[in-house]
């Protein structure tokens, strides 16, 4: 039963990318350890931390198109989740530092021991531990999503008015988490981190392997998606965004399926946070931002909604034009980005990989089914 | 429950049902037994649209019973739930999932279990793939099984509804002018397809079009401001002084 999902998922488009990936994720790092630092081809450790960022993105783009592509669900709240991964690792690495912090406490953080607090929030417990960390990567976007999505989607509260909620969800978020008294840094947020299962998290060599385990998350979840995207469960999310109401009348409960989907975004979010903190070094209020979350819908519409491999491409692409362009025209960027999603949206708009797969499927034969069963309708 | 609804399929006693004051349905009375093949028509805001929301669970009555086989009491169940009771509906406008292959469209209303879990692992059978075919056969698109249903022409698209509504194995038929927009000779043609159907399933029609209904040649129920105006064959209706008034307008 679960072979024969897993087989489904695992098309000739997918092996190509999950290869694809994997080869990123083994001589990215090789050339950046292994290569001389005057041979061509050397990958200098910043670029590798840099390019960790990007797939961390690319892996929130992902959680994003599974969501809105294939379920037509446009969440502008994506971010809450990736944040809340990443302050789950964050709190972990926080643990970690011990009596290295400047108060030089073995239990409280520094940012505690400054406002006076005594003892450990109840909240903190456990985050010591990898493991529990790692679970709650998982587990606290999962339930806040889940929740969230249980009464969103039974209410039957969709499109605009939704994508608004998700938007209130992450800036109230935002605000929560600028306050001292939340417990996570307020404004600072979580940062000055030391280690990682007891690896310096400024080494090179955990950095090489915090972007290959990027990378295969990130493969790991693309044929996650691609397993789903091909079940009949994905047809049915397809149908879902495309005639909700005749989904609902051939009797499936429309609700859990949006909140199934709903569910496992927001946690494949969540790891893409965990991913994104130790890499950076810092996580605070402001990745909750609202900007935040619409940044990665206009990664996916560049990439290619309702495609797979489009948020990945739009991710590192669009944030690669980030880095160059805010060292070139700082003030400008935000304009760059809104007019990209103005020039996509009129001209591409099935985002670049929609429109080469689109291009490729005409030559072949006029439209064939597969290339074209994700091109969202509207 | 009432003893009257023992034995009938659908059963509609004093449904009323206004929006914003508006009486769209106004003490509806209807009874379908298991087997017939029952034509609806009316003129424009006449409560067939409405009529229907309510058998399927769209739209919650305000006061009434609606009960199919006798006892359930289809007001407390939502869409899904009457579905999968064996109530198939087909939209006014042809309502299929476009950027799926005309074959996926017929897989997806498949009788199958309809959990979120079930369909995650669920792998087409043999005999799935058997009643596809036979499916794909009656609705005349056994050559058009891999194109989008997006391509199809309006009439194919009212087809594969049907066709749909078919692969739900459903014990109830709504149909809501599935003749609108087509030729002459695919609305001949429905009309065949739907007899066919009629054999095995209840079937409840609403049309507008005489020519069809007249093809159907079954009993029809006159709707006039949301309660019925007359009921028995067209000729009878048809000759009832009430109902040329309102609705043949003669």
């Amino acid at each position: 039963m679960i072979t024969g999902f897993l087989l489904n998922g695992f098309d000739t488009r997918a092996r190509i990318v999950v290869a694809i990936l994997v080869a990123i994720a083994l001589l990215v790092p090789a050339a950046n350890l292994y290569l001389p630092a005057d041979h061509p081809l050397h990958v200098p450790t910043y670029a590798v931390t840099l390019m960790g960022k990007y797939f961390a993105y690319a892996l929130l783009a992902l959680a994003v198109d599974l969501v809105w592509g294939y379920c037509g669900i446009l969440s502008l709240g994506h971010g809450a989740f990736f944040a809340l991964g990443g302050y789950a690792m964050g709190m972990y690495l926080m643990r970690q530092i011990g009596t290295r912090g400047v108060y030089a406490d073995p239990i409280l953080p520094d940012f505690m021991v400054f406002l006076n607090w005594k003892e450990l929030p109840w909240f903190w417990y456990g985050f010591d531990m990898f493991w529990f960390a790692a679970l709650m990567v998982l587990l606290v976007p999962g339930a806040l999503a889940f929740v969230f999505g249980w009464f969103a989607f039974r209410s039957r509260v969709t499109g605009v008015y939704l994508s608004i909620i998700t938007q209130a969800l992450t800036y109230a978020l935002l605000l929560a988490f600028f306050r001292n008294d939340m417990g996570f840094g307020g404004n600072n947020g979580l940062t000055d981190f030391k280690d990682i299962l007891g690896y310096n998290v400024q080494a090179d060599t955990t950095r090489a392997t915090l972007f290959a385990l990027t990378v295969l998350f990130l493969a790991l979840a693309f044929f996650i998606a691609s397993a789903i995207a091909r079940s009949k469960l994905g047809k049915v999310l397809v149908g879902v965004r495309d005639a909700e109401s005749r989904t609902r009348f051939l009797g499936y409960r429309v609700e859990n399926y949006k909140l199934f989907v709903w569910t496992l975004s927001a946690m494949m979010a969540g790891v893409a946070g965990a991913l994104y903190v130790p890499q950076v070094g810092i996580i605070n209020p402001s990745e909750f931002a609202p900007a935040n979350s619409i940044e990665a819908v206009i990664w996916v519409a560049v990439g290619g909604r309702g495609t797979l491999i489009g948020p990945i491409v739009g991710a590192v692409a669009v944030n690669f034009g980030k880095t160059w362009f805010t060292g070139v025209l700082p003030e400008l960027w935000l304009f760059a980005l809104g007019a990209l999603f103005i020039v996509v949206t009129l001209f591409l708009p099935k985002g670049i990989v929609g429109t080469v797969q689109a291009f490729w499927a005409n030559r072949r034969r006029p439209a064939t089914p597969a290339a074209l069963a994700a091109e969202p309708a509207e | 429950m009432t003893d009257k609804a023992a034995g009938t399929l659908l059963y509609l006693d004093g449904v009323n049902k206004a929006f914003d004051g508006f009486k769209a349905i106004n003490n509806l009375s209807l009874v379908l037994e298991p087997g017939e093949m029952r034509a609806i028509i009316g003129p424009n805001g006449a409560g067939k649209t409405t009529m229907m929301d309510i058998i399927t669970g769209k739209t919650k009555p305000d006061t009434g019973d609606v009960l199919f086989e006798g006892s359930t009491d289809l007001t407390r169940l939502d869409e899904a739930k009457i579905a999968n009771l064996g109530i198939g509906r087909k939209f006014q406008k042809p309502t299929v999932f476009e950027s799926h292959t005309v074959e996926d469209n017929i897989v997806l209303a498949l009788k199958a279990k309809r959990g979120a879990f079930a369909t995650l692992f669920h792998q087409t059978t043999k005999a799935e793939a058997a009643r596809v075919d036979e499916l794909l056969a009656t609705t005349r698109l056994t050559d058009k099984r891999a194109m989008l249903a997006a391509r199809l022409s309006h009439g194919q698209k009212q087809w594969l509804e049907i066709g749909m509504l078919l692969a739900q194995e459903p014990r109830l038929l709504l149909v809501d002018e599935p003749a609108a927009g087509m030729t002459d000779a695919e609305t001949a043609e429905t009309a065949l397809l739907l007899k066919e159907i009629a054999k095995t399933q209840s079937v409840v029609v609403v049309e507008h079009d005489m020519t069809f209904v007249r093809d159907l040649g079954v009993k029809v129920t006159v709707l006039h401001e949301g309660s019925v105006l007359a009921e028995g064959s067209l000729d009878v209706v048809s000759s009832n002084p009430k109902v040329v008034e309102v609705y043949l307008g003669r």
